[in-house]
């Protein structure tokens, strides 16, 4: 099913169901004749929208809200934050074109801050499908938990064939490695899968997280594929602050902190940990490496030169690991 | 209006200015504001909401939304007085162990949504009244706006898609003190004409004195005003009303008495005296 006719059938099937957009119907063309009274379209309002949605979310409904990711996240911001957030409503955001979808736009459309932000609000939850299959598969489990949830709209043709059955705050485990492990989410997973393929047509052997969940993320999967091999990549279209590579250094430190790894209030390390653990073998974890858009907005362009400009290709990605594999080893 | 209504409305007015007074020390609250709106909540609260400490959770109640949060005071007092909560809890004002605080918030009882950033509470109301004329239900949803809050776009967004989407279900009063936090709507950022603001947005326009009322009986008569149209009530205030040393004071926004002065604005309220304040009581924030 596609993400209109999972819409469609929702809204027949369950009368919480509301289908709201700021003017922006790329999701949702076939959508309004049909739903009559449960669609409403604000205009180019993305903040009344929210409120609205919030107001709604009162009476018992569950809005799902459509607008462009970046004026969704960004314009109406302090609106999701305080109506939606500080009210625990569970209205669903439903943001397109983020990350590098918004192509020959410019920086004022490129959600890349959308994960950062969105993920710092309490209970918000951050969806990233990585195609249409995947945002199939997991729109019934956001849209009846009750909860506030970030959506990171993509519905391109799956580069994978998918048989982790979706669950909410789990990641799918795409094979594993023991020298590298990539974890991604999101559009940028068929640009890794090529890349896995390269890196091991090469010799290495190489492990795929697909996140699928940013907020609540996998942190399990995380510290299991740090725990097993040597390099972790996080791959992903979005400022480096805040977003995939940001939550593997919190899985991190929340990791070795509840296993003691000798941290005290005056001193970072210990001089003296404890006996009783082998540090270097019972707490080793895979060194980090983030590609991601370090401190920059990307070079507008058409999709395809972007990801050649900016170093995202399968193939340009297979270079950037490899030669980082080779420093760390 | 009879003239033994009139005198009921008047004495709850007093008990809920008393109540505004009270919360002025011991960390202070917004006065000026709080005192502008008292008497628009005890008139929606005993003639107009159909909405009781019985019905607070029916979804066919009357909402009412105080977009201007920090007037909640005046709030506090007229649900304590009608019974939604006891009037004890309010000592409990800036208190860890209780909600009464200095923005509205859900855990009191009667308050139907938080407020404090202002411009955001007529698009909530907004989509509650829509959800109502989804399922054809014949409530009406009163949301509050100060005057100042009108600065915000988000405000006009919100009259521009309620006007499109018929919500005449919808009333917003404007507590028209002429007031921003510390400086005269007109000087800062003029408003008027406003009624031809809101009439160009195709709003229903009625204009009245919100301390007088058999004025507000007139203003809140068979609403809406016009069938598909929003409605909104321009309600002519003033800042700091009931107590003319403070009254329509610029540094009287937000204060901190001490208890001295309390005491004395409690007899002022009565008409006993005018208070002279001696005390530091400007606070900007």
């Amino acid at each position: 099913m596609t993400y209109e006719e999972i819409l469609y059938d929702f809204v027949q099937k369950d009368d919480r169901l509301i289908v709201m957009t700021a003017e922006n119907r790329a999701a949702i063309r076939n959508l309004p004749p049909k739903l009559g009274k449960r669609f409403m379209d604000a205009g180019i309002c993305e903040q009344t929208m929210i409120g609205m949605a919030a107001g709604l979310a009162l009476r018992g409904r569950i809005p799902v809200v459509h607008a462009l990711a970046t004026f969704l996240t960004l314009r109406a911001f302090e609106f999701i934050r305080t109506d939606v957030g500080i009210g625990k409503l569970p209205v669903i955001l439903v943001g397109g074109v983020p990350g590098f979808l918004s192509d020959g736009n410019g920086p004022t459309h490129q959600a890349i801050e959308d994960v950062a932000i969105m993920r710092g609000i309490p209970g918000m939850q951050v969806f990233c499908p990585s195609d249409a299959e995947e945002l199939a598969a997991g729109m019934p489990a956001i849209l009846e938990s009750g909860r506030p949830c970030y959506i990171r709209y993509y519905a391109g043709p799956a580069p994978v064939k998918h048989t982790t059955p979706f669950e909410l705050g789990k990641a799918e485990l795409l094979g594993k490695g023991s020298d590298i492990t990539l974890v991604t989410y999101g559009f940028l997973l068929k640009e890794v899968v090529k890349a896995q393929v390269i890196l091991e047509g090469k010799g290495f052997s190489v492990g795929l997280i697909n996140m699928r969940m940013l907020a609540d993320a996998d942190k399990a999967a995380i510290i299991s594929a740090g725990k097993s091999t040597k390099l972790t990549v996080t791959i992903e279209d979005h400022f480096q602050t805040g977003g995939l590579y940001s939550i593997v250094s919190e899985a991190y430190m929340e990791y070795l902190y509840e296993n003691d790894w000798g941290f005290s209030s005056t001193n970072i390390i210990r001089d003296n940990p404890p006996n009783k653990y082998n540090y270097q073998e019972d707490f080793r974890l895979a060194k980090v490496f983030p590609i991601a858009l370090n401190q920059k907005w990307f070079k507008p362009a058409l999709l395809d030169r972007v990801l050649d400009y900016e170093g995202f290709t399968g193939e340009k990605l297979a270079e950037r690991i490899e030669a980082e594999f080779l420093k760390c080893k | 209006m009879t003239n033994q209504t009139k005198t009921e409305l008047e004495n709850l007015a007093l008990k809920v200015r008393e109540h505004i007074i009270r919360m002025s020390t011991d960390g202070g609250c917004f006065i000026g504001a709080s005192l502008s709106c008292a008497d628009l909540l005890v008139y929606l609260y005993n003639n107009v909401l159909k909405v009781s400490p019985k019905t607070v959770s029916d979804p066919d109640r009357d909402y009412l939304l105080l977009s201007k949060g920090h007037d909640v005071p005046a709030l506090y007092g007229t649900l304590a007085e009608k019974g939604f909560f006891p009037a004890d809890r309010l000592k409990n004002h800036l208190h860890t162990n209780d909600s009464i605080y200095w923005h509205p918030n859900r855990n009191v009882p009667g308050i139907e949504f938080h407020s404090g950033s202002l411009g955001h509470l007529i698009s909530v109301a907004a989509g509650i009244a829509l959800d109502i004329k989804i399922r054809d239900g014949k409530n009406k949803v009163y949301v509050i706006l100060g005057d100042g809050e009108l600065n915000e776009g988000s405000v006009w967004e919100a009259c521009l898609v309620s006007a499109t989407q018929k919500l005449d279900n919808l009333v917003v009063i404007v507590d028209r003190n002429e007031f921003q936090a510390n400086v005269r709507t007109e000087e800062l950022q003029p408003l008027e004409p406003l009624g031809a603001k809101f009439s160009a947005f195709g709003w229903s326009v009625r204009r009245i004195n919100g301390h007088d009322f058999d004025d507000l009986e007139s203003g809140f008569s068979q609403l809406p005003a016009e069938k598909e149209r929003p409605t909104v009530i321009i309600a002519d205030t003033v800042r700091g009303k009931g107590l003319p040393s403070i009254e329509k004071r610029a540094d009287r926004w937000f204060v901190n008495f001490s208890h001295e002065e309390v005491d004395q604005l409690l007899k002022e309220l009565h008409g006993e005296h005018k208070t002279v304040l001696t005390s530091e009581t400007l606070m900007v924030r």
